[in-house]
């Protein structure tokens, strides 16, 4: 094929309505400058023959026919759309947990990740809260900020989160009731770091708020009277 | 026992079913049996039937419908606003309002203010047992 353009060739001829164009057939040859190339060309068009095709690989023919006509699936090209994050929660709102072993506690909202879950912290030091993903529907946003402005959460992501995957070991007979005791997992001393980190700053803004150290630590319940769908968080 | 609080031109009242729920309203006429002619400076002069409306104590002195201007400066001269946030039960909405609009971390701060007062009462208590008993 001819040498193709960087940029796509804009019409020369503008639409006066859809299907209409402002230029004549004859007015378009000649700003296309068709007379131009013929006039290079000796007065005609020039014509290239056509590139030789590379040989085709050569197909056998299959060596099974299913009996019955094989049915494809149809093609899947959707793409999920990233969870959208409720207005109420931006980086350092105080959530309250619903579910799981938290349930009730609250903690501070760090940023979403790519997954759509909400990185959290206690912080540890004050509700045993750690480093954590948990889903944006499990969660009361209130209307409490905390600031976060000193806290670095870039390295923070999903693959972060992830499980080690235990390296195979081969069972001896023996070996077998001992190796299932040794397996008591031990936290990295580097989480415990990254833990420290996030959390040292926090701190600093959270003891700046009366009460707030004291709140954070505190478990949310409901209580007789409140009426959920009244109160406001 | 009487009636204390009369339907009347001028009367104040506060509105307890609808779209302008809580509101204090001039009952500026009267239409028939039911409904009364209500204004206020903050919304357009319309009808309301009587079972919405509470009556409260407060009157003011106005002409049969009069004009907004008119209206405004009669309850400027009789400080309705005032006279309904110093009455008990205008001051109970107050609360109640503020109430419902406290925040998650206001209500654990209320906790811990009411724990602090409830000690310091009970501290009192127990020194003026002893002088009591002693």
């Amino acid at each position: 094929m001819a040498a193709k353009r960087k940029t796509p060739v804009k019409t020369r001829n503008p639409d006066l309505i859809r299907g209409v164009g402002k230029y004549s057939r004859s007015k378009m040859y000649h700003k296309r400058g068709l007379w131009a190339i013929k006039a290079k060309n000796g007065g005609v068009f020039p014509r290239h023959d056509p590139q030789p095709k590379a040989d085709a690989a050569i197909e056998k023919p299959p060596k099974f026919y299913p009996a019955e006509d094989v049915k494809k699936p149809l093609l899947n090209k959707r793409k999920p759309k990233p969870t959208k994050l409720r207005a109420s929660i931006t980086p350092g709102t105080v959530l309250i947990l619903l579910a799981g072993r938290f349930m009730g506690k609250r903690v501070v909202f760090l940023k979403q990740l790519s997954s759509g879950l909400l990185l959290v912290t206690g912080p540890f030091k004050i509700n045993g809260v750690p480093l954590r993903r948990v889903n944006q529907s499990y969660v009361i946003a209130t209307s409490t900020k905390v600031d976060v402005s000193g806290v670095n959460v870039e390295k923070f992501d999903d693959k972060y989160f992830a499980k080690e995957v235990p390296k195979k070991k081969k069972k001896s007979e023996g070996e077998f009731f001992e190796a299932e005791k040794e397996d008591k997992k031990k936290l990295p001393e580097d989480k415990k770091e990254d833990q420290k980190a996030v959390d040292a700053s926090l701190l600093k803004s959270i003891e700046g708020v009366p009460d707030l150290k004291a709140y954070l630590a505190a478990r949310f319940s409901l209580k007789s009277g409140m009426k959920p769908h009244e109160l406001v968080f | 026992m009487p009636f204390k609080r009369y339907v009347e031109i001028g009367r104040v009242a506060l509105v307890n079913y609808g779209k302008d729920y809580g509101k204090l309203v001039v009952i500026v006429d009267v239409i028939d049996q039911n409904r009364a002619l209500v204004d206020a400076p903050d919304m357009v002069r319309g009808q309301m039937n009587f079972k919405r409306l509470t009556l409260t104590d407060i009157t003011i002195d106005i002409p049969r419908v009069p004009k907004k201007k008119t209206l405004i400066e009669a309850m400027e001269k009789a400080d309705v606003k005032t006279k309904w946030e110093n009455s008990s039960w205008g001051r109970k909405l107050i609360v109640q309002k503020r109430r419902a609009s406290l925040n998650d971390f206001d209500r654990f701060k209320l906790m811990l203010a009411k724990i602090k007062r409830a000690g310091v009462v009970r501290q009192e208590l127990a020194k003026l047992k002893k002088e009591n008993s002693s």
